[in-house]
C-alpha cells in the first residue's frame, strides 16, 4: 500500500534487516544495538570473577525456584514416611521431611539441592574475590565509590541470602545454628530478648521460625540483590570499565573487544562454563546431607562440624573471645535504680565488633584514600598491586584478620588433626587474629616494594637470560636481554605519590587535619619506589658499556 | 629506602603522572602490533579449529542424552547407593552439557573471531554545562513549589513525615508474645523424676554409677504442649563423681546425693547442648565454641567464652529410688539476656 510505504523509507533488504525492522519499528530498539552493539570491553582474566557472581546468583535463581515447587516451610509436627529407611517413623518438622522428600523421592532433587547450595557457596565467593579485584587494584576510585558501596552491600545481602536459606531444612545442624543466632540477639542491650521473642514469635525455636525466614530467603532478599545488581551494572556501563595500564591504554580510552560478537561470546560462553562446573561439583561431592543429621531437637548437637565459610569467621570470632580474662569478667551485671541488667560483652564483642571493623573500613576506604592523597580525579586506569604497596597491605591485612577468624571457627578440628590441645590452639589463634594482620601489612608492602624494584632492574637493564659470557679481560657476566618499548611502558606506567607536605593556609597557620593528612600520607608513601624515566634509561644504558646488549636491541633509546 | 622519584607532581598535588604530559616520562608507544593466530593464516588450522568447535557442541548433546538417560533409567529404589548414581549421572549430563556449549562458544570465540583489539574514547559521565542546567531547574522546582518561603508548611510537613512511619513499624508487634518472665523459670518442679532423653524413662539413683553420664529431660515432657520450647530450656546432664571430688558452696551441700549431680545442659555462652563429658578430668565441654567447665568446680569455667557457671538443679530421691528434682533451677538457664540480672 501506498500509504504504509510512505512511512517506511527504510526497506530492509536481508532477513535480519526485517526482523530489525519489525522491532524498532515498534519499540524502538536499533538506539541500545547502536549503543551497545560494539561497545568495546577490555578482557582480563581478574575481570571473571564479577561474571561468576553474578552467573551462579542467575543458577541460584534458576535452582531455587525448583526447590520451592517442592519445599514446605511449615514446622508442623509430622512422622516421616518417605523413602529413606533409616528415619522412617522418627517425629520430625514438615520442613526437614518435605527436604528429606526432595532429596529422595523427587528425581533430580538431591541434584537440584546440591547446584543450589554450592552456588551459594561460589557466589559469595565470587563476591568476595571480585571484591579483593577492585580493592587491590584501586578500581574503586572516582568515579566508582558508589558502586564500591553498592557491591559492598551486595556482599552482606550475599550473606543474608546465604544464612537464610542454610536455615531453612530445619535440620540438627541449621537448628543450633539458629540457637547461636538467639543467643547472640539475646545478648543486646535492652531490646535482645524482645527481638528474640518477636522473631522466633515466642520462645526458641518456636513454629515461626522457617516460615518467616523462607519469606526473607525467596522473596525479599533475591529482590534486594536483584536490584543492586541493576544498579551496580547500571553504574559499569556508565562508567565504562577500568583497563589495565599498559601500551595503548590511556585514562581517557577503552582497549578491548566489541561486545558483539566477541565479548559476548565469551561472557556468553563462559555462563555456560560456569553452570557446567557447578554441575561437576554437584555431581562429585555431596555438601550438607540433612539426612545424616537428623531433625533438629534441642538436647543432642554433632562435634565437628562446620557452618558455610561465609558464616565461619563470626563464629570464629565467637570463639577466640574469651569469657573471663584472669579476674576479669566480660559478663557485666550492672545496677541501674530499678534493678540489676545484665551486658554479656564476651557474646555482643565478638559478634558486632570484627564485622563492624571491616565493613565499616571497607565502605569508607575510597573516601579514606582519596583524602590522604588529596587525589580527587577520575581513574580509569587501574594499579597492578605492587604499585600501590600500602593499599596492598592493608587488603592482605583484612585477608588475614578474615581467615584467622575463619580458621578459629575450625579450632577443634586443628586441634584433632594435628594431634595438639584445643586450648592451645585457641591461645595461639587469640594473638594471631591481632598480631597477624600486622605481620601480613608488612609482608605484603615489602613483597610489593621488591617487586617494583625488580620491575625498574627490569626496565632499566633487561632481562636476566642465565646466559654467562666471558668478556675478553676475563670477567664473567650474564646477558641481559633488553624488553622492547611495549614491555617496557607496562613496567613503568604508573603513578608514586610522594609523602604530602602540609600546606599552610592564608594566615600561615597549618590546620590539625593538613597534618593529620600529612602524617597519613608519610604511613602511606614514604617507602616509595618510582617509576623509571627515559633519562634514567639512557644514563643507565651508557654507564654500563660492560653490559652485552643482544641483538634483540633493535631499540632505539634516542627515539625517546 | 632511596628515593628513586625523579617525576615532578602533575594534576594532583602529589601524584606524578606518567606518561601524561610529565616532563620526563615515557610516552605511550601505543598499542603493540597484531599477532596473527595460527587459524588466522592457516586454512588448515582454521578447518581444524572449527571442527574442534563442532566436537565440543556434540558433546554437549551427549550430555543432555545421558542426563535423560539417568533421569528415566537409573531407578530409585530405597538404597542409597542408587540416589548417588542417578546424582552423578544427571550432575554428568549437566556438566558435559554445559561445558560443551560453554567451552565450545569460547573457543570459537577466541580461535574464530577477530582478535583485533579495538580502541573507544570514553566521554565524561555528565557534562557540566547539564550540572549548572540541572541545578536551576530543581532551584526554580523548589521555587515554585513555595517550600522555602512557607516555613509553616514545611515544618508541618517534616513532623507528619516524621510520625507517618511510626505504625508501620508498630503494626509488627503482634510478630511474638513479649517476653514476661518465660526466660526465668523452665518445665522443672519441686517432685519432678529425673527421665531419659528421649524415651522418658525414670532413672533410679542406683542406674547412676561413678563414671556415668546421663542426658536428661523431666517427666511428663514429651506430652508437654510446647515441647521443643520447654526442651529447649529443660535438659540437664546428670553425672556421678566420686561425692569427696565435689565441692559444693554454702547452701549448696544438700543439692546432690550421694555424688550424683544434675546441671542444665544449655551453655551460658550462646546456648548449644553442652553434649561432651570428659569422665577422667570431670569436664563438661560445649562442641560449639568449646567453652569448658569444671564440675568440681560447681561447673565453673575454666576455658572459653562463656562466662558463667552452667546453672545446678538440686535433685533428691523419692521413696522408690527415682532421682528427683527438688526445685526448678535457682536462677536462669542458657545464655545471658539484658533483663537477667
Ligand atoms: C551479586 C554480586 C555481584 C555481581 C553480580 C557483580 C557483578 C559485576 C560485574 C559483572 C562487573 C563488571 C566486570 C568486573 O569487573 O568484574 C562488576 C563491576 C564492579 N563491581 Fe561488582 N558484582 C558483585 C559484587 C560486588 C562487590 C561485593 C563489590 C565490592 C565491594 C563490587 C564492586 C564492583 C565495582 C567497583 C565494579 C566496577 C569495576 C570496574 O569497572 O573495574 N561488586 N560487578
Ligand atoms: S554455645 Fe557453648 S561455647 Fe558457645
Amino acid at each position: 500500500m501506498s500509504s504504509s510505504t510512505a512511512i517506511n523509507a527504510y526497506q530492509p533488504k536481508t532477513r535480519v534487516g526485517r526482523v530489525t525492522n519489525f522491532v524498532d519499528s515498534r519499540v524502538g530498539g536499533s538506539g541500545m544495538v547502536k549503543e551497545f552493539g560494539r561497545k568495546i570491553f577490555p578482557d582480563h582474566w581478574t575481570f571473571m570473577f564479577g561474571e561468576v557472581a553474578l552467573y551462579t546468583f542467575v543458577i541460584l535463581l534458576i535452582s531455587g525456584t525448583f526447590l520451592t515447587f517442592f519445599f514446605d516451610p511449615s514446622m508442623a509436627e509430622t512422622h516421616y514416611d518417605g523413602s529413606y529407611l533409616p528415619l522412617r517413623g522418627v517425629e520430625m518438622s514438615v520442613a526437614y521431611a518435605s527436604s528429606l522428600d526432595i532429596s529422595f523421592d523427587v528425581r533430580g532433587g538431591l541434584f537440584m539441592r546440591q547446584v543450589h547450595h554450592w552456588s551459594a557457596l561460589l557466589f559469595v565467593a565470587a563476591n568476595a574475590v571480585h571484591m579483593l579485584r577492585v580493592f587491590f587494584t584501586g578500581a574503586f576510585r572516582r568515579p566508582r565509590e558508589l558502586n564500591w558501596v553498592v557491591g559492598t552491600t551486595l556482599l552482606i545481602m550475599g550473606l543474608a541470602a546465604g544464612f537464610t536459606g542454610y536455615s531453612l531444612p530445619d535440620d540438627l545442624l541449621s537448628g543450633n545454628g539458629l540457637r547461636i543466632i538467639d543467643g547472640v540477639v539475646k545478648s543486646i542491650p535492652v531490646v535482645g530478648t524482645y527481638i528474640s521473642f518477636f522473631l522466633f514469635g515466642g520462645e526458641f525455636p518456636g513454629t515461626a521460625i522457617i516460615g518467616r525466614l523462607y519469606v526473607l530467603h525467596i522473596l525479599l532478599i533475591p529482590a534486594v540483590i536483584l536490584l543492586l545488581i541493576g544498579m551496580h551494572l547500571f553504574m559499569v556501563v556508565i562508567h565504562k570499565h577500568t583497563q589495565y595500564p599498559g601500551p595503548g591504554r590511556t585514562n581517557t580510552n577503552v582497549v578491548g573487544y566489541p561486545v558483539g560478537p566477541v565479548y559476548a561470546a565469551k561472557a556468553g560462553g563462559f555462563f555456560f562454563i560456569v553452570f557446567g562446573i557447578v554441575a561437576a561439583i554437584s555431581a562429585a561431592f555431596t555438601i550438607n546431607p540433612i539426612w545424616n543429621y537428623g531433625p533438629y531437637d534441642p538436647s543432642p548437637v554433632s562435634a565437628g562440624t562446620q557452618p558455610d565459610w561465609y558464616i565461619g569467621w563470626v563464629d570464629g570470632a565467637l570463639r577466640l573471645m574469651p569469657g573471663t580474662v584472669g579476674n576479669w569478667d566480660f559478663e557485666w551485671n550492672i545496677p541501674f535504680p530499678w534493678g540489676v541488667n545484665t551486658l554479656s560483652l564476651n557474646v555482643l564483642f565478638p559478634a558486632l565488633v570484627p564485622a563492624g571493623i571491616v565493613f565499616t573500613l571497607m565502605l569508607a576506604w575510597p573516601w579514606i584514600e582519596s583524602w590522604v592523597t588529596k587525589d580527587k580525579r577520575e581513574h580509569h586506569l587501574l594499579d597492578r598491586p605492587r604499585n600501590a604497596p600500602t593499599r596492598t597491605g592493608v587488603g592482605v591485612a583484612g585477608v588475614v584478620f578474615y581467615c584467622v577468624m575463619w580458621a578459629a571457627a575450625s579450632s577443634d578440628l586443628i586441634a584433632t588433626h594435628f594431634l595438639v590441645s584445643l586450648n592451645d590452639v585457641t591461645y595461639w589463634l587469640r594473638i594471631l587474629v591481632v598480631v597477624g594482620p600486622i605481620i601480613g601489612f608488612m609482608i605484603a608492602r615489602r613483597v610489593a616494594l621488591a617487586l617494583q624494584r625488580k620491575d625498574r632492574e627490569i626496565a632499566l637493564h633487561g632481562r636476566e637470560t642465565g646466559r654467562i659470557v666471558r668478556l675478553p679481560h676475563g670477567e664473567f657476566i650474564e646477558v641481559h636481554e633488553p624488553v622492547d618499548e611495549y614491555k617496557r611502558y607496562q613496567l613503568v606506567s604508573f603513578e608514586s605519590p610522594q609523602v604530602y607536605a602540609p600546606v599552610a593556609d592564608a594566615n600561615g597557620h597549618v590546620s590539625r587535619s593538613e597534618k593529620l593528612r600529612s602524617r597519613a600520607s608519610r604511613f602511606f608513601f614514604e617507602d616509595r619506589v618510582a617509576p623509571v624515566t627515559p633519562s634514567e634509561l639512557t644514563a643507565a644504558h651508557s654507564g654500563h658499556h660492560g653490559e652485552i646488549a643482544g641483538a634483540q636491541d633493535r631499540e632505539s633509546i634516542a627515539s625517546h | 629506602m632511596a628515593d628513586n622519584s625523579h617525576g615532578s607532581p602533575d594534576t594532583s598535588v602529589t601524584v606524578a603522572t606518567p606518561g601524561q604530559g610529565g616532563v620526563d616520562t615515557f610516552t605511550n608507544p601505543g598499542l603493540p602490533p597484531h599477532r596473527p593466530r595460527l587459524a588466522d593464516t592457516d586454512p588448515r588450522a582454521e578447518k581444524r579449529a572449527e571442527r574442534q568447535v563442532a566436537l565440543l557442541f556434540f558433546i554437549s548433546v551427549l550430555g543432555t542424552l545421558l542426563f535423560f538417560f539417568a533421569y528415566f533409567f537409573i531407578p530409585l529404589n530405597d538404597t542409597i547407593e542408587q540416589l548417588r548414581l542417578q546424582n552423578l549421572a544427571l550432575g554428568l549430563g549437566t556438566a558435559f552439557a554445559m561445558l560443551g556449549i560453554g567451552v565450545g562458544i569460547v573457543h570459537w570465540a577466541k580461535t574464530l573471531m577477530p582478535d583485533h583489539e579495538l580502541t573507544e574514547e570514553r566521554h565524561a559521565v555528565t557534562d557540566e554545562k547539564d550540572r549548572a542546567e540541572a541545578e536551576q531547574i530543581v532551584g526554580t522546582i523548589l521555587d515554585e513549589s513555595g517550600i522555602k518561603r512557607r516555613p509553616l508548611i514545611r515544618n508541618t510537613l517534616i513532623g507528619a513525615a516524621l510520625l507517618a512511619p511510626l505504625p508501620a513499624i508498630a503494626i509488627f508487634r503482634d510478630l511474638g508474645p513479649l517476653p514476661g518472665d518465660a526466660l526465668k523459670h523452665t518445665f522443672w518442679d519441686a517432685g519432678m523424676r529425673l527421665t531419659r532423653d528421649p524415651s522418658g524413662t525414670p532413672i533410679k539413683a542406683s542406674d547412676v554409677t561413678v563414671g556415668s553420664a546421663f542426658h536428661v529431660i523431666p517427666e511428663g515432657l514429651n506430652e508437654a504442649e510446647n515441647k521443643l520450647e520447654e526442651k529447649a530450656k529443660a535438659v540437664v546432664l546428670l553425672m556421678r563423681l566420686d561425692p569427696e571430688s565435689l565441692n559444693p558452696s554454702e547452701g549448696r551441700e544438700d543439692w546432690g546425693y550421694d555424688g550424683i549431680v544434675a546441671y542444665s545442659k544449655i551453655c551460658t555462652h550462646v546456648g548449644c547442648p553442652v553434649a561432651l563429658y570428659e569422665q577422667q578430668t570431670h569436664h563438661l565441654l560445649c562442641p560449639c565454641h568449646q567453652s569448658t567447665f569444671d564440675l568440681e568446680q560447681e561447673c565453673k569455667v575454666i576455658f572459653g567464652p562463656a562466662a558463667r557457671p552452667l546453672p545446678q538443679l538440686p535433685i533428691d530421691v523419692d521413696d522408690e529410688g527415682y532421682l528427683i528434682a527438688r526445685s526448678d533451677f535457682q536462677e536462669p538457664v542458657g545464655p545471658s539476656f539484658w533483663e537477667r540480672g
